[in-house]
């Protein structure tokens, strides 16, 4: 492979290849749509001895976070990889890793949540994750993807941090969307991510140690809980010196947040993961148009980025936060953690939108963007905005009259 | 079988668990782990199930010699998987020398082993995970106020079987069968084994630690809290389980299961039932004769396959 060797591959292959590149020496897996892809690829390569290590076929995702977790605790360099429903039944064990603060990368290939039961994308998943304690690194791109998994490690590894990292990329629009990828040469890698030796102390015999133990009181176990708020806080400073690493070795800088023609922007939508790029189309479109756009694209969720997020959004006007997720009864989650960065800044934006799109896979239109500008620029003040219309109801309809149909009942 | 002692005197006279824990006083599953623990050495890592047993290690306190990790209620085997993968991994590339490896225990009640745990272990069964697994059967979710676990004998009353007018013999249902469960699935090694019986008990854990693939000891537990004793009782109730057949002490190898203590004349089950208030309803304010008998009838059933 040559330096800049690149080539076509999904989302999925893009996360294998950097699991590949990273030399992780233990995968427990358990297969769920649309992530199967990438423990395939990883059980291939364990299996002809181009990964040296273990691969492991668990019995469920809360079985497989466990046996991550203890195999990082025991001082190997791990990766695995979720989704939807999978995420649900192994959120015990992912609270109890991250309490464990074992340093691990996962994948988590968004995609809705039941019920009803569906395969297609959005956030429910990750954002349910949001408080277990991971740092959270959203991908655009299947660039981004392997980036990430390089970047993830070290963040991971890194003594101050010692916290599983989720890196999230959508179902079906990246997982299985072939992208140019440039392929890192492994031996920079190898400088970038030495192979793994680990800084904390780990389960073996001269070294006796007691881990996770129950603790009585409160006093206690707040103080366990602040040290972890304070290394995922760490991880944005951490966030910062390795992706200016990573820029020196591959020449890609990655920022937790990403702006797009935000410098005079009047219009500003604030979006993560695939999704982004439909809006940095939009953006362009509107331009034409002679509509100032702008996206804010979020990188990193947990730690939220507070101060790139400010400094991206003060001075701006008029904000719409674009959730592709529903917390139902009260609306997107991104929008307060946004509105609430900026609260008590001066010079916040007047106007903020939540909006609410892409739920299950739901396509977001480039009419849905010259929508949420119109109803930035109406001074009425108004709830979520769900992009739903007209012809989306008219596609559910159909399908219920059919579920409604009598036995033997009438063609329409 | 290899006899390695003979009398307790025998027996290690090292401690791995240390006095001092916030287990309750005269808890018979705690006695079981000391001895195991002494055949099995320092250089082990317990994963741990949420239950009474968590409570060993309460921070800053360990009473351990050797290594611990809590758990969830059903994740300590799916850790010990990932603990022996990455021990293994790391002795093949070098990384790890021999001498620092690892004996990888787990350690868990009735209630993770029958009911929420059970689906992982199967799962680590199959895939003929190296480890030991102490399952201390005190016949219920102890940890919690004591309530029905798949492990509560049919006629004992928990917190969520009590005994009613409808339903006067409390629990209904029998306890599972684990040990057949797990002999289904074709372990390495499987043994009951009693805190009163010392010497079969060390004597199984020495035979064990010389195998590798998964191997169960499933530990008879009296347990003063939840059973209603005295806890100086606490060898008298152990000793009955096993003189009335009620818990029999038995090991499985190589495709047979041997008693390994035989009660010489099984003495009437009411025996043991009669000094513990969870069996109480079965005899006031009457008794409740076909509950009893009926359990009676259990037990001469089992024995008479085997003799
Ligand atoms: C998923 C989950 N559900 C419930 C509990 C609450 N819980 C803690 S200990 C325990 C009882 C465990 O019973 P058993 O395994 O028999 O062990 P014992 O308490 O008897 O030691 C329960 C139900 C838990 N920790 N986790
Ligand atoms: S409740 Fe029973 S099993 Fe639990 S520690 Fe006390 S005596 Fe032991």
């Amino acid at each position: 492979m040559n330096k800049h060797s690149k080539m076509m591959l999904t989302g999925n292959k893009a996360a294998a290849w950097g699991v590949r590149l990273a030399q992780v020496d233990y995968v427990p897996a358990f297969p769920i749509t649309p992530q199967t892809e990438i423990v395939e690829t990883l059980a291939q390569w364990f299996s002809d001895g181009t990964l040296t290590g273990k691969y492991t076929n668990m019995d469920s995702e809360h079985s497989m976070f466990m046996a991550a977790g203890a195999a990082a605790a025991t001082g190997v360099r791990v990766f695995t990889a979720s989704s939807s429903q999978g995420i649900l039944h192994g959120m015990e064990a992912l609270y109890t890793i991250a309490g464990w603060r074992v340093p691990l990368v996962m994948v988590n290939v968004s995609r809705a949540l039941a019920t009803p039961i569906t395969l297609e994308p959005d956030h429910n998943d990750v954002m349910s994750t949001r408080d277990c304690g991971m740092v959270q690194l959203h991908a655009e791109t299947c660039q981004e993807v392997l980036d990430f998994i390089l970047i993830g490690h070290r963040i991971a590894e890194h003594p101050q941090v010692a916290l599983p990292v989720l890196v999230n990329m959508d179902g079906f629009y990246l997982s299985f969307t072939r992208e140019p990828v440039v392929l890192p040469e492994p031996s920079e890698v190898a400088r970038f991510l030495p192979p793994y030796k680990s800084e904390q102390p780990v389960f073996k015999a001269s070294q006796p140690m007691a881990r996770a133990s129950a603790v009585f009181g409160g006093a206690t176990y707040s103080y366990f809980k602040i040290q972890q708020d304070l290394a995922v806080r760490q991880a944005e400073t951490v966030f910062h010196e390795v992706s200016e690493e990573f820029a020196q070795y591959f020449g890609r800088n990655y920022g937790p947040v990403e702006n797009f023609m935000m410098d005079d922007a009047e219009f500003v939508f604030v979006m993560s993961n695939s999704f982004a790029t439909k809006g940095k189309a939009a953006v362009l479109e509107l331009r034409k148009q002679g509509i100032k756009a702008g996206l804010l694209k979020l990188r990193l969720i947990r730690p939220f980025p507070t101060q790139a997020i400010a400094d991206s959004l003060l001075g701006h006007h008029k904000v719409a936060v674009i959730d592709q997720n529903l917390s139902p009864g009260m609306g997107g989650i991104l929008f307060p953690e946004i509105v609430t960065s900026l609260y008590s800044r001066i010079n916040r934006p007047e106007k903020f939108l939540s909006v609410i799109g892409g739920l299950g896979g739901k396509d977001i239109l480039k009419e849905d963007f010259f929508s949420i500008v119109e109803h930035l620029r109406s001074d009425k003040s108004e709830g979520p905005l769900f992009l739903y219309n007209d012809d989306d109801l008219k596609q559910f309809k159909k399908v219920s009259h059919i579920a409604l149909a009598e036995k033997g009942g009438s063609e329409s | 079988m290899i006899k390695t002692h003979k009398r307790v005197s025998d027996l290690h006279p090292e401690e791995i668990i240390t006095p001092g824990t916030g287990l309750c006083a005269g808890c018979g599953g705690l006695e079981g782990l000391r001895l195991a623990l002494k055949e099995l050495g320092k250089d082990v890592v317990i994963c741990n199930a949420a239950g009474c047993f968590t409570l060993l290690s309460v921070y800053p306190f360990t009473p351990l010699q050797g290594s611990w990790l809590y758990t969830t209620m059903g994740g300590p085997v799916p850790a010990a998987q990932g603990i022996r993968d990455a021990l293994d991994v790391q002795l093949k590339k070098g990384k790890l020398p021999s001498q620092e490896n690892l004996q990888v225990l787990v350690v868990a009640g009735d209630g993770s082993s029958n009911d929420i745990g059970l689906g992982p272990t199967s799962a680590a069964l199959h895939r003929k995970l190296d480890f030991i697994y102490f399952c201390y059967d005190n016949e219920a979710y102890g940890n919690t106020g004591f309530q029905l676990s798949a492990a509560s004998p049919f006629g004992s009353s928990t917190q969520t079987s009590p005994s009613t007018h409808e339903h006067p013999a409390g629990a209904e249902k029998m306890k599972k069968n684990l040990f057949d469960i797990w002999k289904a699935q074709d372990p390495t090694y499987i043994a009951t084994v009693s805190p009163r019986e010392p010497i079969d008990l060390s004597n199984k854990f020495a035979k064990a630690k010389t195998m590798s693939g998964p191997r169960m000891f499933i530990c008879m537990s009296p347990c003063p809290t939840g059973w209603g004793f005295d806890p100086k009782d606490a060898h008298v109730i152990a000793k009955l389980a096993v003189d009335t057949g009620i818990f029999p002490i038995k090991e499985y190898f190589e495709g047979k299961v041997v008693h390994t203590k035989r009660p010489r004349k099984r003495l009437p089950v009411e025996k043991f039932l009669e000094r513990q208030k969870r069996f109480s309803h079965l005899f006031y304010p009457e008794r409740c004769e076909d509950v009893i008998s009926q359990i009676q009838k259990n037990v001469d059933d089992y024995w008479s396959h085997f003799e």
